[in-house]
């Protein structure tokens, strides 16, 4: 059954990171840009959600103030995102020649990842302060056996999060938009697609599942601290490019497996070497499918 | 085949003024002159032919009418209007929709999704199931595919689907780039029947096309580009009767 339970634990942890592997995915799909900046939209996601939750009340009021909470941490993570795009990226687009129109954002985006994390701990201390438990209990549940309420809610929340993501992508406007920006700017642009728009709002729909991502994790992890982001980042970044980076199924899946397996290694005695494991799989899989798992590199048909 | 916008008053060749015309219009990029100042016009109802060599700067008229490169001199008017500081969605809402050269479909997206994209700025679903309708009257290989990934279509089927996005936003002006290159040339007898059933439908169109023999077959008039210049124009049959044009596009 120990088996059975790390399973279900490494979904959950999976789920999260899938959360925030989807933002780095989209916003490169749609700028070929690796925000690096998006650890730290979670982490403030983290902080905002925090305070909104206490505020409204926290564990006293876990419904109203859990919603709401993450309501409001969706809201200050997606403005968080759209000015960091709209201050630090969109100047730079269209300037430079040759390599520099792709290095010169990827350095902007790692001085903003410093500047925001630094900014955290000037502004909520570097101290770790602990997260309203708004869950308690256990549920027994058949075969699976003990899962903590807290982590079966994340579960089920995850999913339902993924499957109205991929809904949104595949059915509604702004997800063709996205789509069609994705794999030419140009012909977006003679569709009539606002580009600047579109990426716009794929910073809001990225920093928003960021934030929910950021709120579960709190929940599981009971603690928010400015370098948060490092770690779920560094690991949602991994989830992205496993999966194959612009690939929104591909963060998903990305997200889980490196979930699952982080747990099947804490069952060996080699608990500490997680991340290890995790980069040696990546690299794997990038020397046998440099596309990741789910990417494609297409050839252009004549 | 319905062409008038549904939002955009029909405009009719009886008013004498050119629809496009590009005035004095010069581009340079990478520090080279690619255009030297290009003028031409066309009317409503028309179809118009740019010819010449590679790297004459036809593609570079066609981007530049859209805005996808900067302007460095001269203007372009559109029904009247001065376009040249416009970006391409405002061409597009405006009624200019461009072909792009190597087709550009989105090959990640269903052949309906593509059509549909190309709607994009009117999506009232009425009109979008009308256009789709007419669209697939026009290159009835496109009805077959609705569910196919536009990547896995064929050349010639990938720029049908190109024409067909493009109709999709009703144009009034349709701009093609090179839409024979690299084709069948089976598939080129259809594309350029649905041409002129474009055009039939009221549609005015400026072709760039590297097959002057059949560009000039197609159009009424046509221009003749040479480093970035207008070296010859005229009616279409003219041009082809032409000796400099015969010795130098037709190959004999």
């Amino acid at each position: 059954m120990k088996l059975l339970e790390a399973l279900m634990t490494g979904l959950t942890q999976g789920a999260m990171v899938a959360l925030v592997a989807l933002g780095y995915t989209m916003v490169y799909g749609v700028l070929k840009l690796i925000n690096f900046a998006h650890s730290e939209v979670f982490m403030m996601g983290a902080y905002i959600g925090l305070f909104a939750i206490l505020g409204l009340g926290g564990a006293g009021n876990p419904v109203i103030a859990g919603v709401a909470g993450t309501v409001i941490a969706m809201i200050g993570s997606s403005l968080i995102g759209i000015t960091v795009e709209r201050v630090a990226y969109r100047p730079l687009r269209g300037r430079g020649k040759g390599a520099l129109t792709r290095i010169t954002p990827l350095v902007t985006a790692l001085g903003v990842s410093v500047l925001l994390q630094n900014l955290a701990q000037l502004l909520f201390s570097a101290r770790f302060r602990p997260y309203p438990q708004l869950f308690t209990g256990t549920l027994h549940l058949p075969v699976v056996g003990g899962l903590s309420t807290s982590r079966a809610f994340i579960l089920v929340a995850s999913i339902v999060i993924m499957v109205g993501l991929e809904l949104l992508v595949q059915r509604t406007w702004f997800g063709k938009a996205m789509r069609a920006l994705s794999t030419n700017e140009e012909a977006a642009r003679l569709m009539g697609i606002r580009t600047s728009r579109v990426i716009a709002m794929t910073f809001a729909l990225g920093s928003s599942l960021a934030a929910i991502g950021a709120v579960l994790f709190c929940l599981d992890q009971s603690q928010a601290y400015p370098t948060m982001g490092v770690v779920i980042g560094t690991r949602a970044f991994v989830a992205a490019v496993l999966g194959g980076i612009g690939n929104i199924k591909g963060a998903m899946l990305g997200g889980l497996l490196i979930g699952v397996l982080g747990e099947m290694v804490k069952l060996t005695d080699y608990s500490g070497g997680v991340d290890v494991l995790v980069f040696v799989v990546l690299i794997v899989v990038l020397l046998l499918r440099p596309a990741g798992l789910l990417g494609t590199s297409r050839v252009e048909k004549v | 085949m319905r062409t008038a916008h549904p939002t955009r008053p029909r405009r009719t060749s009886a008013d004498g003024k050119p629809l496009l015309s590009l005035e004095d219009v010069q581009v340079s990029y990478g520090g080279i002159k690619a255009l030297r100042g290009v003028s031409l016009e066309v009317r409503s109802g028309e179809i118009v032919a740019m010819i010449g060599a590679n790297g004459a700067g036809k593609t570079t008229t066609l981007k530049t009418v859209m805005r996808l490169l900067p302007l460095s001199h001269g203007t372009i008017t559109y029904a009247g209007e001065m376009v040249s500081g416009l970006g391409p969605e405002e061409l597009v809402s405006r009624g200019v929709s461009l072909v792009p050269e190597g087709r550009a479909i989105f090959p990640n997206l269903t052949v309906r999704e593509n059509l549909e994209v190309g709607a994009y700025l009117h999506k009232d679903a009425k009109t979008m199931r009308e256009t789709i309708e007419d669209v697939t009257a026009l290159f009835p290989r496109l009805g077959e595919r609705m569910k196919q990934e536009g990547g896995t279509l064929s050349g010639g089927e990938q720029q049908m689907l190109a024409i067909g996005r493009a109709m999709m936003a009703r144009p009034e002006l349709l701009l093609l780039d090179e839409p024979s290159l690299g084709i069948a040339p089976k598939l080129v007898q259809q594309i350029f029947a649905a041409i002129r059933r474009i055009a039939e439908a009221g549609v005015t169109i400026l072709l760039v096309e590297q097959n002057t023999r059949l560009a000039l077959q197609v159009s009424h008039r046509a221009y003749v580009l040479r480093t970035g210049e207008i070296a010859l124009s005229g009616s279409s049959a003219e041009l082809a009767a032409n000796q400099e044009v015969q010795a130098a596009y037709l190959g004999g």
